[in-house]
């Protein structure tokens, strides 16, 4: 009998094509919205994925996200060195700057000041020039994406395209004169400001003039050391907050979840996404039992058991719940992929596909005994007439 | 009760040695509740014997689909007796009387419901799954019975492709192909024109008609009516009469049609 459902289900194309077509529809929304809005939070902590280097992240216990600085004493990375278990410490430092543009406008930047001898924390990936670059004097690196676009020069006429700063070219923050030694790539993050590269040392002498400006420390393990462990020590010590990486993305997507209204109104509409898709895949395939009932019927009046009649629903459901999940995955994965280079925030992680795949098949499940019903309590009407 | 008097009694006779098919006695239904209930059943007393064609007949709404979708199990009555082959269907448990169901009855209906998505072999093969019959087997059987109904060489086709007669013939083979003991048909012939419909008839009668099987089959079509062994008549939820033929219920006039 199993055989036969199958056979409805696939001998009507028109109608199997449809549910299909409804729950690839619904899988595609589903997991599009769902990797955009991962995509989005991931880029909460760009930076800190970027900063792959240190196994700990130390800073102010109060620090709630990446971009939140709450500046620590020069004294406390010394405490830091002097912990068992730190192999090395490292110091960064994370700022706004000013940049003077060629027209005399202001643009907002991302200042990071590396630690002047192992320049650890630096971007990602070099697209010209090198990181040891920024050994030279005055030498700042800038990121691609400041560099083509709110960093780029205005064109020689009013109409050309704006050029963009390259290697060599000059720049003024906060009244000091920095020269460009090198172009990076790094992952995208939630700012849109240009990221401006240098030693620690030349930050914090372009930085506005504080009292404190050490942002956060870099810790490296001893090998063989239990990092949880070390994290509790170096806060016990410290009295600082220390986190391992994927802690920190941790507390800044939580923030960001939190307080901003960005992941409310992107919850909004993955959960609209997801109501829609599965209000079509119900729809689709409740009317497909529906169109069947009589079929259904006649098959329970002939002797099939409600229990057998319902397992063969069942397996119509969750034939098309994967076939059009598979579908409709497979799309939302080439449309990623095919997006990589552009600024859409996108990231389907396997969470997000077994969820959908599990909201798709439930969604199914539930039409298919919303339908089912009808067949079981059979009026003999809808089989006796015409 | 009647004024015209019946040629045949609904129910059997005191001392009747015939054996009993389907036996119902103040079979009673009502659809619905309050204000809108529909007494469908009023107190149907009826007896069909084995072997027997019966035919039921009477104006529309007045419960004859009702009443076999009670005598098939279909449907729960709400009091009174029914029996098929001596077992009530209330008596059993929902899979007894499903598989019941699959072995002791056919079903024939109006708009002959066959399985658009499978082959005529694939739809006549169905009540034989349903009885445990392998798959290859089933088809088998499937396949003699359909050339039984002179369609043998159609097998392979969609209903759909076949003229309303040619379904109706596939829709009796499926009805007959587990050798069931009793056959409900409701309105067998209504969805097809004078000719074909008697050809049907003929079909039914000469193919289903064996052994002791039984046959109810409702129908308002009276130019079937000389097919029937007795003509039972409803008429507001009860079978007021039953007779003999055609011409016990409507006099010489419309039997002569
Ligand atoms: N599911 C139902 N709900 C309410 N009333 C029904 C239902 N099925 C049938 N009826 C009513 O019961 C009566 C008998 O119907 P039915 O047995 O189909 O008559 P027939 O087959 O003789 O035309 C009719 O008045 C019909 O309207
Ligand atoms: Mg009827």
């Amino acid at each position: 009998m199993f055989l036969i459902a199958l056979k409805m289900l696939f001998n009507d194309k028109a109608k199997f094509f449809g549910i299909v077509m409804g729950v690839t529809l619904a899988s595609l929304v589903i997991t599009q919205q769902g990797s955009i809005f991962t995509g989005i939070m991931t880029r909460t902590f760009g930076t800190i994925t970027d900063m792959s280097y240190p196994d700990i992240w130390v800073m102010d216990r109060k620090v709630q996200f990446i971009d939140d600085i709450k500046p620590l004493a020069d004294t406390a990375l010394f405490e830091v060195r002097g912990i068992e278990g730190v192999a090395s410490a490292v110091p960064l430092y994370k700022g706004m700057i000013r940049a003077r543009m060629d027209n005399g406008t202001f643009q907002n930047c991302n200042l990071y000041g590396l630690d002047d001898a192992s320049l650890i924390g630096g971007p990602g990936v070099m697209v010209e020039g090198r990181l040891e670059d920024l050994r030279r004097a005055e030498s700042v690196i800038v990121d691609l994406e400041g560099a083509t676009s709110r960093l780029a020069k205005p064109g020689p006429t009013p109409d050309a395209s704006r050029v963009p700063l390259k290697v060599g070219d000059t720049l003024e923050l906060n009244d000091h004169r920095a020269v460009v030694v090198g172009i990076s790539k790094g992952s995208r993050t939630f700012q849109s400001q240009p990221n401006i590269y240098t030693t620690y040392s030349r930050a914090v002498t372009f930085a506005p003039r504080e009292r404190k400006l050490l942002s956060f420390i870099f810790v490296k393990a001893k090998p063989g050391e239990d990092i949880y462990e070390l994290c509790e020590r170096i806060t016990k010590r410290t009295g600082l907050a220390a986190y391992t990486g994927d802690q920190f993305k941790m507390l800044t997507v939580n923030y960001f979840l939190k307080y901003t209204g960005i992941p409310i109104n992107f919850g909004i509409a993955v959960s609209l996404g997801f109501l829609v898709g599965t209000l079509i895949t119900g729809f689709m395939f409740y009317s497909f039992t529906i169109d069947n009932l009589k079929y259904l019927g006649t098959l329970k009046a002939m002797g099939v058991g409600d229990g057998k009649l319902m397992a063969m629903i069942m397996l119509q459901a969750l034939t098309v719940g994967f076939i059009g999940f598979g579908l409709g995955v497979g799309i939302a994965s080439f449309f990623g992929t095919s997006m990589k280079e552009t600024q859409l925030a996108f990231r389907l992680t396997w969470q997000l596909v077994f969820a959908a795949g599990g909201a798709v098949v439930i969604i199914c499940m539930l039409a298919a005994m919303l339908s089912v019903r009808k067949v079981i309590a059979l009026e003999p009407a809808i089989v006796f007439k015409g | 009760m009647t004024t015209l008097a019946p040629a045949v009694s609904a129910i059997a006779p005191e001392g009747n040695t015939r054996p009993i098919a389907v036996r119902c006695r103040q079979v009673t239904k009502n659809y619905g509740s309050g204000n809108s209930t529909v007494r469908a059943l009023r107190g149907v007393d009826l007896d069909v014997f084995e072997g027997e064609m019966l035919m039921m007949v009477g104006p529309s709404g007045c419960g004859k689909t009702t009443l076999i979708s009670v005598v098939a199990g279909v449907l729960d009555r709400d009091a009174g007796e029914c029996s098929v082959f001596g077992k009530d269907f209330s008596a059993l448990s929902g899979s007894e009387r499903t598989r019941f169901r699959g072995q002791t009855i056919g079903f024939v209906f109006q708009s002959f419901n066959l399985i658009p998505t499978l082959t005529i072999a694939e739809n006549v093969s169905v009540p034989l799954l349903l009885n445990g019959v392998g798959r290859s087997a089933a088809l088998k059987k499937a396949k003699d019975m359909l050339a039984v109904v002179g369609l043998g060489d159609r097998v392979n086709e969609a209903p759909n492709r076949l003229s309303g007669g040619q379904q109706q013939r596939v829709a009796i083979s499926r009805a007959l192909v587990h050798d069931p003991k009793l056959i409900v048909c409701d309105e067998p012939t209504s969805a097809l024109d004078h000719e074909t419909g008697g050809r049907v008839m003929e079909l039914l009668r000469s193919v289903a008609m064996s052994g002791n099987r039984s046959l109810i089959v409702v129908t308002h079509d009276n130019r079937i009516f000389n097919f029937a062994d007795r003509i039972a008549h409803m008429d507001d939820g009860i079978v007021d009469k039953v007779v003999g033929s055609a011409k016990d219920l409507y006099g010489p006039n419309m039997a002569a049609k």
